[in-house]
């Protein structure tokens, strides 16, 4: 997994509420066996017409935002299913970090597991970001994980919270499986107790 | 001095944590891992790359069931060669890693969230995790039951844990008993329609009160499959009576001594007196109305005496949502439910396609036809149901009624399948999303009880089943 540590980028505003995981990416690209290759379809309904032209309105497809590396989105992203490829499709277009006033707790998670970002401000503050936003490539906004801190072009800095677990694996890129492996000895002791208690588990 | 009162989610949790670091952190045992097609190929290919086994095999459990064809031929040919391609990777690596499976031949392939229950895997005050969000299902035994995504898939099967913190507790209770006609699906979704779908964000909710005690497991599973569309973590509700009658005797089920052992535990499983709820929500059984789905959000709910509502009658980014979806839905302000039409009925999916709900469907239709031209399919949540329906003569009934008859699998819940709906086809669903897109792109979904759904496709529009002669 690729560390994220800081960041300044372009911003993509998205401020419908509840965008859900079929959106970000539908269910037709479910059917991959491998986590590369979403990001042409990230946003594929609301990016393309059926016959697969690019709908000019949406922002990814506009000039300002192609290169966008953040998204400013509106309240409840990323609810649905649990599906990877999610966050997947988000890092293959090059989004390292996703800001908004709540996520839902699913996608949430994954995308630590992915390299990306989530970041929880208050809606005072995601509505400044999604103004800067809306200038495009002219306002590029920070962010930077270990101070904890989103800063809007013109410099108004947010402080946000994140898990420190969660906050020290991703600036290290650590492998969740390889820390977990460590415990083993724990796990062998629980399952000799659980089996103990709970023999028909 | 005696210990502080847990709630039935205190008590799961306590009796699963490995390992608990300074901030919180878990590491949480797993008793039952359940897996599908779709959201398992990435994480065995991780265990591949790295050298890693299934730790625990014996408690892990496969069965395709998003992408599966759910017409005859499909055990020898799938069409499509990408979903072709994630059937064969499950088959390979449930043989590879030596898991329980259940192949498409066999007649107990199904919804994965069917099959669990229906086998005895299941079972009250286990943790049980799933590549997919709808695993909340299993909540309904009180067990901690909740989705995890692929890479939490491939950390399950190297380790048997997850990383986890503690979710706050929420309850939802249900308080009075249901007036005819109204379901537990109208339970859920009613819930879902008073707290928003970010309602549950951060919790594991305890459905309890006595319109839940009077539920049938069939009817539990209902409820707690749609946690996750109100934002939960999990859904839980207390086993009793009722749950243990339902184990007793399926296959992977304790017995004999063993069954006593399990059953002592089990009856320790409820929130105790005075536990505390960071969140509350009451509704009263007496309340609740048969009710349908309008937009595009599980929380766009309203009876079905109701109309479509105005956009601007909503608050902040939902005015813009509201007109999003009424303009995906073909629908305008002030329109009775009643009068829109639809032209697909869908009946299946891990909310409610087990055989309670084919009963009840079957119960409105027999006798009756689905009006001419519209399309209707019956799609039973695993081989065994769809036995158990044909025995009952309920087949012959959705068959009378010109209902497609299909084989066991997610179908045109998310119409991964070839079963899809067509741009501006509305549908009348049993299933838990109404997403744009999600039934096919373009579909319309509306989203409501077997009862509900049946008598739909005989009158061709939003029915209420209370007038429904
Ligand atoms: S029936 Fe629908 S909701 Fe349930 S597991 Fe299948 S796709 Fe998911």
């Amino acid at each position: 997994m690729t560390p994220f540590t800081t960041l300044t980028g372009i911003a993509a505003p998205m401020p419908l509420v509840n965008i859900d995981t079929d959106m970000i990416i539908p269910k037709q690209f479910l059917k991959t066996i491998k986590r590369s290759g979403l990001g042409r379809n990230l946003f594929d309904e609301m990016r393309y017409t059926p016959d697969g032209a690019e709908i000019p309105d949406f922002v990814l497809n506009q000039p300002a935002w192609r290169k966008a590396e953040i998204l400013v989105a509106g309240d409840n992203f990323g609810c649905g299913s649990s599906r990877e490829h999610a966050p997947w499709a988000l890092l293959d277009f090059g989004i390292r970090c996703v800001i908004s006033t709540s996520f839902a707790d699913i996608f949430y998670n994954n995308c630590f597991k992915n390299g990306i970002l989530p970041v929880v401000l208050p809606q005072d503050a995601v509505d400044v970001l999604m103004d800067d936003a809306r200038k495009g490539a002219n306002a590029r906004i920070t962010v930077d994980l270990g101070a904890q801190t989103v800063t809007s072009s013109d410099g108004r800095t947010f402080h946000f919270d994140v898990d420190p677990f969660k906050k020290h694996c991703l600036m290290n890129g650590l492998d969740d499986i390889a820390l977990t492996l460590e415990k083993a000895a724990a796990i062998d002791s629980f399952e000799k107790k659980a089996a103990a208690a709970r023999p028909w588990v | 001095m005696a210990a502080a009162p847990k709630t039935l989610y205190d008590k799961i949790w306590d009796a699963h944590v490995v390992h608990q670091a300074e901030d919180g952190t878990c590491l949480l045992y797993i008793d039952r891992h359940l897996v599908h097609e779709v959201t398992s190929p990435q994480a065995f290919e991780g265990l591949r790359l790295s050298g890693r086994k299934v730790r625990a095999p014996e408690k892990t459990i496969a069965v395709p069931d998003h992408n599966v064809p759910t017409t005859p031929g499909r055990e020898t040919h799938i069409d499509n060669e990408e979903s072709r391609i994630q059937v064969e990777a499950l088959d390979r690596n449930a043989r590879d890693f030596g898991i329980h499976y259940y192949p498409v031949s066999d007649i107990r392939q199904g919804i994965v969230h069917i099959v669990g229950p229906e086998q005895g895997w299941t079972l009250p005050g286990m943790t049980v995790v799933c590549g997919d969000s709808h695993t909340a299902t299993h909540g309904a035994f009180g067990a901690l039951a909740h989705g995890i995504g692929t890479s939490e898939v491939e950390h399950v099967l190297a380790t048997q844990t997850l990383i986890q913190k503690k979710s706050k507790n929420m309850k939802v209770e249900i308080t009075g008993s249901l007036k005819p006609g109204v379901t537990a699906k109208d339970i859920t979704l009613s819930v879902i329609g008073a707290t928003g779908t970010a309602g549950g964000n951060g919790h594991v909710i305890e459905y309890c009160g006595q319109a839940i005690r009077e539920l049938s497991m069939e009817g539990r599973m209902t409820v707690c499959n749609m946690a996750i569309e109100g934002g939960a973590r999990a859904g839980l509700i207390a086993p009793d009576e009722t749950t243990f009658a339902y184990i007793m005797g399926r296959p992977h089920a304790p017995k004999g001594a063993l069954w006593e052992a399990a059953m002592a535990w089990w009856r320790t499983l409820y929130s105790d007196e005075g536990a505390h709820f960071d969140k509350v929500v009451t509704l009263r059984g007496e309340d609740i109305a048969p009710v349908v789905t309008w937009g595009t959000s599980p929380e766009d709910v309203l009876p079905i005496t109701g109309v479509v509502p105005d956009p601007e009658s909503f608050t902040g980014g939902k005015v813009e949502a509201a007109r999003r979806s009424l303009d995906y839905m073909g629908l305008k302000p002030g329109m009775r439910l009643q009068d829109i039409e639809i032209d697909t009925v869908f009946i299946g999916s891990c909310t409610n396609g087990r055989i309670e709900d084919l009963r009840a469907a079957a119960a409105v239709l027999k006798g009756r036809r689905k009006k001419e031209g519209l399309r209707a399919m019956v799609v039973p949540g695993s081989g065994l149901v769809r036995k158990q329906a044909e025995d009952e003569g309920l087949a012959q009934i959705f068959i009378d009624a010109g209902f497609e008859w299909r084989l066991a699998g997610c179908s045109m819940c998310l119409a991964m399948n070839p079963d899809q709906l067509s741009p501006g086809e509305r549908c009348a669903a049993t299933s838990n999303r109404n997403f744009e897109g999600r039934q096919g792109r373009g579909g319309r979904t509306h989203l409501m009880s077997p009862a509900m759904a049946a008598a739909a496709a005989v009158t061709g529009r939003l029915t209420d089943i209370r007038t429904f002669a």
